[in-house]
């Protein structure tokens, strides 16, 4: 899957699975739920970005499962952050060690400043934070590891839920069958588009294809400035299904295109899965393999296969951009 | 004020500042590396001020302007984790914009020191002074402290980071000074030279709470029940340490920078042997001094206590200096609606240091001067009358509209 680009040329990049670091920085200690994909972002952006790193982790399901007192996985500095502040504390961390460092307050070296964030933090509450982050002139990753819900709080929806699904925000009733009606916030190229400083912004699931996410890491903490990955983290719990298929349907999102897997690199846009004039396999294969979508109709699966359809078929950039679709000039 | 010979090496110079420019000259003193700023009236003077610092190259820090004051606060919050000196500030409601980061700041127990140029709560819009933004943390783990003067606000900035940043505390401050009586007011300050401050301030250093990589730990984990207490006893304990290392702090700044703070808590004007005592905070306390002056000379044995530190709260100094008093009355910028008597904030904690002390005057509360109203010499000398007069009613608002 690697492509020898010359901008990360000097990224490491792992070339296949047999090259990726048997280092583990992120351990045992925490009580993440079976089958947990996100604890699987975790894993693979501390070992993709070293121990030289330092991490907040905003409120949400992977602070509150995640970091228990006295049994923390962390091996490299953690500290937890606000719902809302995971681009700010990055910002906070990056002002300082770069201060300290120009200063000669500490030693001059690279150190990754890496903030974690969920859906309902990042893409919520905090995405004016996120917003200051990515205009900010430090070296940083914000993380946005997105199970698509309040995963610890009970499962609520948030703005990145997908459209219809139940969750105790959005029951299914005799009286409104769907209760969650926003479409999912395109929230990485939102902050792509609306910050054309930032010269990395990438989407990305853990498992598929495989090395892509922590290459992704590597390429955001090699090329600079502010960037950006988000994840698609399917959730037995908030999305009712086995444990054992996160991985399956991790992939579905991809190949469905309901989550489009792509990076934008300095203003380039290069697809990870093209499905760009391709046959798509179809949404509702994803869909009701999922507990939270079981009150779903055809018409509804319709709906969503259509809104993916267009996403793909009429945008200005497919999966990124909807100009054509969504705004058009007055002739 | 005339610069004496002896006094020159440790002073710069003498210039006519605001007391947001008085701040701005603290903070570039402490050799502060990292601000974030966000406007708001009437602090954000100081913003202004540091920026230009930046601008001039007459300081070397990284200066963020944050997309609010929540991730302003936040900014400063995880730059102190780091090991930064760090400072931000803020205003009336975005005080309160901030004030989820505000209180974590507390318990992560991070040095980061603040200014808070007190402004009336939104609605309706008012810039003028109240006190209620920054009351609002008294009880969440911050040191609080209000400077009367631009001298005392730069005097008062480098002594809240030496008391935060002591090992023994390491808890934010909040300097608070009210909005335009002090913010956009101008006096003659004496600036400390550089050397003379890292002489009085050492280097901020987070020990082993620093986020490093060679300092590889965990901070704020998830703790529930198991271990909320003790944390929090931890906190308290360090509010308590807090008073001696404010005192030791004085002491040492009276010593290097010849000043004269008698108290570090409180400052007494003619209260020794008087029956009748005013009590208050922030600018009040210039026209309250002078009223205070005026009357004794009149004969009347009238005094005024300013309270400088609000937290800690100066308990023992309190209940000592009224210790022979009758009357007690209190200027409060601030409301508290539907408060114990209907009385506003300040009048509580102080009521409630009185109780366990052997005298209990007559303690009665005035609530005066808000959203920025003028407190005028008439009206503090109607107070003291009203004080002396065991008539008066216990909560009376003064300057109200009839």
């Amino acid at each position: 899957m690697v492509e020898e680009v010359e901008e990360f040329k000097n990224a490491n990049l792992y070339k296949g699975v047999h090259a990726v670091d048997l280092e583990e920085l992120y351990t045992s200690g925490h009580r993440t739920c079976q089958g947990c994909e996100s604890a699987l972002v975790m894993r693979d952006f501390v070992k993709a970005s070293g121990p030289r790193t330092v991490v907040t982790g905003a409120t949400g399901c992977m602070y509150v499962a995640n970091t228990s007192y006295m049994t923390t996985p962390w091996i490299v500095p953690w500290m937890h952050t606000q719902l809302a502040a995971g681009g700010a504390s990055a910002v906070g961390m990056a002002a300082g060690l770069k201060a300290l460092m120009r200063k000669g307050k500490i030693p001059k070296e690279k150190i990754n400043v890496i903030n974690f964030s969920g859906d309902l933090g990042a893409g919520d509450e905090g995405l004016g934070g996120l917003s200051g982050a990515m205009q900010s002139p430090y070296d940083l990753l914000v993380i946005v590891y997105d199970n698509e819900s309040a995963a610890n709080t009970d499962i609520q929806a948030s703005g990145l839920t997908t459209w219809g699904a139940q969750t105790t925000f959005s029951p299914t009733g005799p009286a409104k069958r769907i209760l969650h009606e926003r479409w999912k916030k395109n929230l990485a190229a939102m902050m792509a588009i609306g910050h054309p400083n930032v010269k990395y912004v990438a989407t990305s699931c853990a498992t598929f294809p495989p090395t892509d996410y922590m290459n992704k890491v590597k390429k955001a903490l090699s090329i600079g400035g502010p960037t950006l990955i988000h994840t698609i983290d399917p959730c037995p719990k908030g999305w009712d299904y086995h444990p054992r298929y996160s991985h399956v349907l991790g992939e579905l999102a991809v190949k469905t295109g309901i989550f489009a897997d792509y990076e934008i690199v300095n203003g380039e846009v290069r697809y990870t899965y093209d499905l760009r004039n391709k046959k798509r396999t179809p949404v509702r294969e994803y869909l009701e393999k999922q507990g939270r979508f079981s009150h779903f109709l055809d018409e509804d699966y319709e709906y969503v296969q259509a809104k993916v359809d267009e996403m793909w078929d009429e945008w200005e950039l497919p999966g990124i951009l909807p100009i054509k679709a969504g705004l058009k000039v007055k002739k | 004020m005339v610069v004496k010979q002896e006094e020159k090496s440790v002073f710069d110079r003498e210039e006519l500042m605001t007391g947001t420019d008085a701040v701005a000259e603290a903070v570039k003193l402490v050799d502060v590396d990292v601000f974030a700023a966000y406007p708001i009236r009437p602090y954000t003077g100081v913003m202004d001020r540091l920026a230009r610092f930046i601008a001039n190259g007459d300081l070397d820090a990284e200066y963020i302007v944050a997309d609010g004051e929540h991730s302003q606060f936040e900014i400063g919050k995880h730059a102190s984790s780091v090991g930064a000196r760090a400072f931000v500030g803020s205003s009336g409601v975005g005080w309160l914009y901030a004030m989820e980061s505000i209180g974590v700041t507390a318990t992560d127990r991070l040095p980061l020191v603040a200014l808070v140029g007190n402004r009336a709560l939104d609605d309706p819009g008012a810039f003028g002074v109240e006190h209620n933004d920054a009351l609002l943390v008294r009880d969440l783990g911050w040191l609080l402290c209000w400077a009367s003067t631009a001298q005392e606000a730069l005097d008062t900035t480098l002594i809240a980071y030496r008391v935060a940043e002591d090992p023994k505390v390491r808890m934010p401050a909040a300097v608070a000074m009210d909005g335009g009586y002090l913010t956009h007011s101008q006096h003659m300050v004496r600036v400390p030279t550089k050397e003379a401050v890292r002489d009085f301030l050492p280097t901020y250093d987070l020990g082993n709470r620093r986020m490093h990589p060679d300092n590889p730990v965990s901070i704020a984990p998830q703790v529930n029940e198991d271990w909320v207490m003790e944390l929090r006893r931890q906190n308290y304990e360090a509010a308590k340490r807090s008073r001696k290392v404010i005192t030791s702090a004085y002491e040492e700044y009276n010593s290097i920078f010849h000043s004269d703070y008698e108290d570090p808590f409180i400052e007494e004007t003619n209260v020794e042997d008087a029956d009748t005592v005013l009590v208050g905070m922030g600018s009040a306390a210039v026209v309250a001094r002078s009223v205070a002056n005026e009357m004794r000379r009149e004969g009347k044995k009238v005094g005024f206590l300013k309270i400088r530190w609000y937290r800690p709260y100066p308990t023992d100094e309190i209940r000592k200096a009224l210790s022979n008093v009758s009357n007690v009355g209190i200027i409060e910028r601030n409301f508290a609606m539907g408060a114990p008597d209907d009385g506003a904030i300040t009048m509580h904690d102080l009521q409630s240091a009185l109780y366990d002390s052997k005298n209990h005057p007559r303690v009665v509360d005035f609530i005066a001067g808000l959203g920025g109203r003028e407190i005028s010499k008439k009206e503090v000398r109607k107070m003291f009358e009203m004080t002396a007069d065991k008539k008066s009613p216990k909560v009376s608002w003064i300057g109200l509209r009839e």
